[in-house]
């Protein structure tokens, strides 16, 4: 098999079958037809070029602490500013402006829903904008990874 | 679906962390995070395994950037929809493959009216669109109020840590 079609193997068969055993990347390996030192190379180089944020996990939302999704309606000429103040928090994980006049879109987790408060009212008060606070209520479509088209 | 918190230990909360980090790429990464979270490498599987079937852990795997991988268009679709059908038309839309998400959240009047979100991935802004509309005629709500917000700039994108600071 060539990196390339490896690559694709990796990217595609593994998004929620991670073998739960003591040597994960060889279990992959054998059911590639590659080496356990090929898949620890690959899987190494496509972090280093982006295309994969981790080999883990995605925690279902609210199981261990808190979190929501949060919405700031930024004056344009302010977003670079604002999105790096919210970036900053360590408990902020996703920040994405989106094109609607509610334009930066961001994901706060904290241990308890007090902290994600704490969290949304500290950006309120640095900045001088409503945090719109959009919480989940319920999940209808769990995130089972994603079969990507190559051509 | 179940959205009351889990009961999690303390060394659940070290596995957590430690894999939502990403596993380190070497031949027995379970052994390295044993070794972080005071657990042997049985032990942490065990409680991998057991993290998955309560459903803490939705997934274990690979997780791709998609952007990076030239699905561009990332829209979040939000509608309007009476509170009576939000569940049933929930679980309709996750139906379609190219739905990946799909949650109800609170409306915020009047600056949100939007009950029900679902995320769309696509290569391209057109297609993305195209599916939109063939979700919506397919579950016959072509005429209750959406919007279709694309994503622009990505400021931050990395695993959620649960840890209180003090334990970082």
């Amino acid at each position: 098999m060539d990196i390339q079609d490896l690559e694709k193997r990796l990217l595609n068969d593994f998004q929620r079958d991670l073998p739960l055993e003591p040597r994960p990347f060889l279990a992959m390996a054998e059911r590639l037809g590659v080496t356990e030192d090929e898949v620890l190379s690959a899987l190494g180089d496509l972090r280093d070029t982006g295309a994969i944020s981790r080999v883990g996990a995605v925690i279902r939302p609210n199981s261990v602490g808190a979190s929501t999704l949060a919405a700031m309606a930024v004056p344009p000429q302010d977003l670079e500013r604002v999105a790096a103040l919210v970036s900053a928090h360590a408990a902020v994980n996703h920040n994405y402006e989106r094109e609607h006049r509610l334009n930066l879109w961001f994901v706060v987790t904290a241990p308890d829903a007090d902290g994600v408060a704490a969290v949304l009212d500290d950006i309120s008060e640095r900045t001088g904008l409503a945090v719109l606070d959009l919480p989940m209520l319920e999940g209808y479509h769990l995130d089972l990874g994603f079969a990507l088209q190559w051509t | 679906m179940d959205m009351s918190p889990t009961r999690v230990t303390a060394a659940d909360l070290c596995l957590v962390n430690a894999i939502e980090d990403g596993l380190p790429l070497v031949p027995r990464p379970f052994e390295d995070i044993g070794r972080r979270c005071g657990m042997s490498e049985a032990e942490v599987i065990d409680g991998l395994r057991r993290l998955q079937a309560e459903g803490v852990v939705k997934r274990l795997g690979v997780i791709v950037r998609h952007h990076e991988l030239g699905y561009r268009a990332n829209a979040m679709v939000v509608w309007d929809v009476p509170d009576s059908q939000v569940g049933d038309l929930g679980r309709r839309f996750s139906a379609f493959d190219f739905v990946t998400l799909c949650y109800r959240r609170p409306r915020r009047l009047p600056d949100w009216p939007y009950n029900l979100f679902c995320m769309v991935h696509g290569k391209a802004r057109d297609r993305v669109l195209e599916q939109v509309d063939h979700l919506a005629r397919e579950c016959g709500v072509a005429d209750i109020p959406r919007a279709v917000l694309f994503s622009g700039r990505r400021f931050k994108q990395r695993g959620a840590r649960y840890s209180r600071p003090e334990e970082t």
